[in-house]
């Protein structure tokens, strides 16, 4: 599908290094974007593009934590309850999160918009709590300001 | 070897080669670093941490740039803070090991203890057990009790299919990685990998179809815990309740060794083969095999195996009879006839011997053929140009060029492939590849030549010229050849097309260097070299006799037909007599590999029914005829071989079993580093000298013609590891893998 | 310190922008180097100035760059952006705001050893301040600053970012070249060492973010005026993160060697409600916690060494006394287990079991001789894992036990009702984290 969909991005990608297989995870990217996760689909075509086998497609999907092998929400948000995080209230920001969403930390909510997840730190402790949603930074968060952002993204 | 390192292990000294890490340099003085992640056959990676020792260097003065001296006039060892993987680290002059240390010794009971804490400690009920090195370890090395709580282990996944061949026990895998690396490395199928990280890391495949490669049943003898198992053995038998007889594989030219292992059989009475497992031969493979070899074994005793002689009755059927009546009858018929006598090229050099022997002596006249008859077109020319005696498949790297032409080598000889594309990849050796179409092995060429289907006869005859130019300045050239999809004139074209390159680029007569043809099966050439000169019989004969050759092969029309096979095969059912023979399992002789090492297989298994060595029935017929024949052994007709045929002057049986100390050791008593490999014991064999090794030889270039591929040619399709046939077809284990029909055979072939 | 060295966006508002950049000194250091300095005296200016690598280890870079083979091509200059140390967020404000003084600082790294291409490895998370990062490249080859025959001078260099994917063990610099590789980012054995074969098997430098940032104004102002700062060992300004329980955690550049901790602190606004120190984590969850007896160290690696910890990426994480030990502890270990990449054993294992038995205590089920087992599973790690991973791991199990094993003892004599408390709700939480599904472990006691 990226293939045909994101041909452009594709051949800049592979374009970049002098060795094939080094475009597996930025071709995963794109994959995961337009596959929704990395299913079967997305890793046998990322292995067809590297000529890789799909089993180490399968293998680098599942040693990186922002590869999904499950399907997951429309907004992945993840909240940093790491140390320099958690000194700030993040267990508690993750608690409010949770009530929030009505779902615990590692679900997606049932009408399929949101997936929380707790991750460690992603280095930005002077602005904790902090999370990402879709991979972009939410910075200060506070409860309210997380409500805020859910309902707009509903 | 010129280029030797001096260091001390424990204060005794040893020298090793530039290059040795520490755990094969203590091997050597017998001491035995504990490793798990470390395989003598695959790069070091210091994962596991079980090797862990203390290593020193000499300590060299900064100023004079000298090695400090101390007040005993030994070198002051400067010892590194930190211990260091014996297993990563190459010895350097001078240096100093010690393995015995308390801090050693803390470090492997720590390393262990953290392995066995997840370790589901199912011993009692794993396949490994008894053959299995952390259990031996933790023996050796281990805490008696575990301090941590075995509630709070981690539960995986058991029993996990990776493909139809072998299992994976999530619980048991100690992530050493052996199994990744075999597949990487080694069999270059990357159908194995980790997934997750952490103490989640586990073993996946996710290929397709999933874990299927042809070499995948060794990582089931690498791994060194239970966590791989072969569908065909796992919860079959206890490693020790095993016997182990060294024997010898038919399938193909490589002549891998194997161990058979075998139990006694309440259920069936007898003894059975339980599994089939390599045996090492550093020459010949190492310590490797195909699953084909591995998995194959279960036609010795299939159900349907013929166990009593038959005749054909007077109502026209047949019926069992007596091994006095059907002999007579045999004796009977030939006397005097017109007779022609085939035999199959999975039939020991004993037999066959005896077989001609029959025909010259006995007979005198008749005809005999081999079968299948095709090599016979050019297996002489192998032969004569065949690679040197002293040839070493380790030692092709730099320097040398391998010419593969017209063959499909991983699936034609499976071993074969491992080999020399280790020394195409690891060692540099130029690869050259001539083919219709693309094979594995086009991965690691340097140079491919496509020709049309059927022309390889052709393009060799057109190239040959300018090859030799190319390769004069190669060190060795090894040229291996197929005879698919040529007709017999066009492969004898082929095979002297290309032994005429080695003439003239200088490459024939020398170890590492010569022709290796891609035989059909493991005894092509020791049949070939038996017979000698008696390779055709005519179409329509007085009577025929085909010892062991299957279904599918050219055989002479007879009015009366003498069978000898394992199976009533359609040829069987069609004979007139029919004489129950002894598989390989169950008897033993000699067999000729490809590249002309005779090597000796043994006994496993007791006689099945009545059933007889294809020898003895050949001389019971004999004597029948008057011959004054008394051999009692497949040893005394090999000494008469061996005597009676120049090619194998100097061969004796008791010398083909001799074993030669094995580098690396693997097996029994070094089960936990080189896995559950069989060590070498019944014999490496040894290679008889190719005719142009031989005093007096003049090449002599004589150029055949190569003719139009016909249809019939083009027909000719190339052995794939599993086609369909007698044997393959009674082994479960390989139902999803066997290709059934020529279209199947052709498609895997494009 | 009147003038920031590296965090300028501080200085100058639009930095970021090309042109405000260059009107403040941008690229002229490249001009420089490309026109007049041959590569070996970039080399020699940035040796001279003593600049040591800003990632961890303290190594000086301009020895690094002369490990290369000089007649081996081609040869890469590698960016190592992957900043996942819990607490350091240098970086991430130097590509976002900065953008420019990374790029020059790269380009003239890889002109000194004579580099055709250089990867910037961002961490995966880093998708977001990798648009300014790649924009400003963008903008550099548009001004001819990258790209073919830079400035006319037949000097040739791409660079390109390459974003991770989640796992600090990329951080390492063997297994970041692995991960750019698209492998499994696993530590590589050593030696052969990256100068000699690095990416692709070719000589490699693997520089910091924050330490190529330094090199620009290294090559335009010399080696002296960069020794004006820090001190002789440690020369330069370094950039101290500070977070944790202070009231203006940020990134803070100062000279090394002129400041406390104490000081630091006090320019993070002091400890949060005016609460006295309770621990220091100098270098994030990697180096040994330092009690607060430690307050007067100096800012530099061998005082920070002196006093018992690592100076490393100069994350500082402050803890103050109402700081649960045992629970900062377990989230630490929880962080290396999370991050173990499996490859060796005592890492693997000992992450794994250290977190079990925080876990177990943290549920109310500990005793003390659990509080043992954990000294005895940290020891059976130390020194024997195969990268340093591992060797991290240990430290906040080992420095906290060692400066406050009486609280340890304290927790489970006070929580041994089998009841988690306060801390259920993390513990479920916990066990549900996995690296990219749900994880199917249950609560351990
Ligand atoms: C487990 C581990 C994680 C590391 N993480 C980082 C990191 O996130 N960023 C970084 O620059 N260096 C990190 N390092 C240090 C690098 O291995 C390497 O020393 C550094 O990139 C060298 O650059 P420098 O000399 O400029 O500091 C890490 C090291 C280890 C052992
Ligand atoms: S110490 Fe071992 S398991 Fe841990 S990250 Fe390093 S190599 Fe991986
Ligand atoms: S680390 Fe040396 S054997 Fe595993």
């Amino acid at each position: 599908m990226i293939k045909e969909k994101r041909a452009n991005e594709v051949e800049k990608i592979l374009a970049k290094y002098p060795s094939k297989r080094s475009a597996v995870m930025p071709l995963l990217y794109l994959a995961q974007e337009e596959y929704g996760y990395c299913n079967d689909d997305a890793i046998r075509e990322v292995a067809e593009l590297t000529a890789l086998d799909p089993t180490e497609v399968k293998s680098v999907v599942g040693f990186y934590t922002m590869f999904f092998e499950e399907k997951t929400g429309t907004y992945v948000i993840e909240v940093c309850d790491d140390l320099p995080c958690a000194l700030r209230g993040a267990d508690e920001f993750v608690h409010h999160c949770e009530r929030k969403l009505g779902v615990r930390a590692g679900q997606t909510t049932p009408d399929g918009k949101f997936t929380l997840r707790t991750v460690m730190c992603i280095a930005a402790c002077d602005r904790a709590p902090v999370a990402q949603v879709n991979r972009e930074y939410r910075y200060s968060l506070t409860p309210e300001s997380f409500d805020k952002m859910v309902d707009d993204l509903k | 070897m010129a280029d030797l390192i001096n260091l001390t292990i424990d204060g005794i000294p040893v020298a090793v080669p530039r290059g040795t890490v520490i755990v094969d340099a203590a091997k050597k003085i017998n001491n035995d670093i504990p490793v798990f992640c470390y395989h003598p056959k695959l790069k070091p990676v210091g994962m596991c941490r079980m090797c862990l020792v203390e290593v020193g260097t000499p300590q060299v003065d900064r100023a004079t740039r000298q090695v400090v001296i101390g007040a005993d006039g030994n070198a002051v060892i400067a010892w590194m803070p930190k211990l260091q993987t014996a297993c990563t680290t190459p010895v350097s002059e001078g240096m100093a090991v010690r393995t015995n240390t308390k801090q050693v010794l803390e470090a492997r009971d720590d390393v262990l203890e953290f392995l066995l804490t997840s370790h589901p400690l199912d011993c009692p009920i794993c396949d490994k057990g008894g053959e299995c090195p952390l259990q031996n370890l933790t023996l050796a090395h281990g805490p008696g009790v575990s301090r941590f709580d075995y509630e709070a282990k981690q539960h995986n996944a058991k029993h996990v299919p990776l493909g139809d061949l072998i299992f994976l026990d999530r619980e048991r895998c100690i992530q050493c990685s052996r199994c990744v690396r075999f597949q990487d490395e080694v069999a270059d199928d990357h159908v194995l990998q980790f997934h997750e990280r952490g103490r989640h890391m586990e073993i996946i495949t996710f290929s397709d179809p999933p874990f299927d490669s042809v070499f995948g049943g060794n990582t089931t003898d690498i791994c060194p815990v239970g966590a791989l198992t072969t569908a065909d053995f796992r919860f079959k038998a206890r490693p020790w309740e095993l016997d182990s007889t060294p024997s010898v594989c038919t399938h193909c030219p490589v002549g891998c060794n194997l161990s058979l292992n075998t139990r006694l059989e309440t259920r069936s009475g007898g003894h059975e083969i339980k599994r089939v497992m390599p045996r090492q031969n550093e020459q010949v493979n190492e310590i490797w095999i195909c699953d084909k070899g591995r998995y194959v074994h279960h036609f010795t005793r299939a159900e349907d195996r013929i166990t009593r002689p038959l005749v054909r009755d007077a109502r026209g059927n047949l019926a069992e009879s007596t091994w006095e009546a059907a002999l007579q009858l045999v004796a009977d018929r030939v006397r005097g006839r017109q007779v022609g006598g085939v035999i199959g090229d999975r039939i020991a050099n004993e037999d066959a011997y005896l077989f001609a022997r029959l025909f010259r002596e006995v007979l005198k006249g008749g005809f005999t053929a081999m079968s299948p008859a095709f090599p016979t077109a050019y297996a002489d020319i192998a032969r004569t140009y065949g690679v040197g005696k002293d040839t070493d498949f380790k030692e092709l790297g730099k320097g040398d060029v391998i010419l593969l032409v017209n063959c499909d080598l991983e699936q034609s000889a499976p071993v074969w492939f491992l080999r020399l594309r280790q020394a195409v990849v690891d060692r540099g050796a130029r690869l050259i590849i001539a083919h219709d179409r693309p094979t594995k092995m086009h991965r690691y060429a340097a140079r491919i030549d496509q020709y049309e289907l059927g022309k390889a006869a052709h393009w060799a005859t057109e190239q040959a010229a300018a090859l030799a130019d190319e390769l004069k300045s190669a060190r060795n050239v090894l040229v291996v050849f197929g005879d698919e999809k040529l007709s017999a004139e066009g492969a004898r074209s082929l095979a002297r097309s290309l032994a005429n390159v080695l003439i003239e680029s200088g490459h024939t007569g020398k170890a590492n260097s010569g022709l290796l043809p891609l035989y059909p099966h493991a005894n092509t050439q020791g049949v070939f070299d038996a017979l000698e000169r008696g390779f055709t019989v005519p179409e329509q004969v007085g009577v025929a006799w085909l010892v062991g050759v299957g279904d599918g092969n050219a055989v002479p029309k007879a009015a009366f037909t003498v069978v000898q096979e394992l199976f009533l095969t359609d040829l069987a059912k069609n004979a007139d007599v029919v004489l129950p023979a002894l598989s390989f399992a169950e008897r033993e002789g000699t067999f000729t590999s490809g590249d002309r090492r005779v090597q000796r297989f043994y006994r496993a298994l007791p006689p099945l029914g009545q059933a007889r060595a294809d020898w003895w029935i050949i001389q019971e017929v004999a004597k029948r005829l008057g011959a004054k024949w008394d051999y009692k052994d497949a040893g005394q007709i090999f000494g008469d071989l061996a005597g009676h045929n120049a090619l194998y002057a100097g061969l004796t049986y008791a010398s083909l079993g001799q074993v030669e100390a094995q580098w690396p050791p693997v097996g029994r008593a070094d089960l936990y580093y080189g896995g559950a490999v069989y060590d070498n014991s019944g014999g490496i064999g040894a290679r008889y000298a190719a005719g142009a090794e031989r005093a007096g030889f003049m090449p002599a270039v004589e150029w055949v013609t190569a003719p139009d591929a016909d249809i019939e040619a083009l027909q000719r399709l190339p052995r794939m590891l599993y086609q369909d046939g007698e044997l393959i077809g009674r082994s479960k284990v390989l139902a999803g893998h066997i290709q059934f029909n020529e279209t199947e055979i052709a498609r895997a072939a494009r | 310190m009147d003038k920031h060295v590296l965090l300028r966006d501080l200085d100058i508002p639009n930095i970021r922008e090309l042109d405000v950049y260059q009107a403040n000194d941008g690229y002229a250091a490249w001009r420089k180097a490309l026109t007049a300095m041959k590569p070996d005296e970039v080399m020699g200016v940035v040796k001279d100035s003593g600049l040591r690598g800003r990632g961890g280890a303290g190594f000086p870079a301009g020895l690094k760059w002369s490990f290369l083979p000089k007649d081996m091509f081609p040869k890469y200059v590698v960016v190592n952006g992957d900043e996942s140390e819990a607490g350091t967020f240098k970086d991430h404000q130097l590509i976002e705001n900065n953008p420019h003084q990374v790029i020059e600082g790269v380009a003239l790294c890889a002109y000194a050893v004579q580099a055709g291409a250089a990867y910037i490895y961002l961490r995966g998370e880093f998708y977001e301040p990798a648009g300014p990062l790649q924009k400003a490249l963008d903008e550099a080859y548009a001004a001819g600053m990258l790209g073919q025959n830079i400035l006319g001078t037949g000097y040739s260099l791409n660079i390109y970012i390459h974003l991770g994917a989640g796992a600090y063990i990329c951080g390492e610099e063997t297994a970041l070249l692995e991960s750019l590789e698209g492998k499994l980012g696993m530590p590589r054995l050593r030696p052969p060492f990256p100068a000699v074969q690095g990416l692709y098997a070719k000589p490699t430098v693997i520089n910091n973010v924050e330490t190529l940032a330094n090199v620009p104004p290294i090559v335009l102002n010399g080696a002296q005026w960069y020794r004006q700062f820090g001190t002789e060992k440690s020369p330069g300004t370094k950039i101290f993160c500070v977070s944790g329980r202070v009231n203006k955690p940020g990134n803070f550049e100062l000279p090394l060697g002129q400041y406390t901790i104490r000081q630091l602190i006090e320019m993070a606004g002091g400890v949060t409600d005016g609460r006295p120190v309770k621990g220091i984590l100098p270098a994030g969850s990697s180096a040994p916690i330092l009690p607060a007896s430690a307050l007067d160290t100096k800012l530099d690696y061998e005082s920070v060494q002196a006093a018992g910890s690592i100076l490393g990426s100069a994350s500082f994480v402050i803890l103050d006394d109402t700081v649960d030990i045992v629970w900062a502890a377990r989230k630490m270990v929880r962080f290396f287990r999370h991050e173990s990449c499996g490859k060796c054993t005592p890492c693997r294992e000992g992450t794994f079991w250290a977190l079990r038995l925080y876990d177990k205590i943290v549920a109310g089920h500990g005793a003390s001789h659990d509080i043992d087992m954990l000294a005895d599973v940290a020891n059976g790690m130390a020194n024997k894992c195969f990268c340093l991973l591992g060797e991290f791991a240990t430290s906040p199990v080992l420095s906290t036990l060692k400066h406050f094993r009486p609280e340890y003892e304290q927790f489970v004599r006070e929580h041994s009702d089998g009841k988690a408390g306060v801390y259920e709700d993390q513990l479920i939480r916990d066990h549900a984290i996995s690296v990219n599904g749900v994880e199917p472990v249950g609560v351990a006691h």
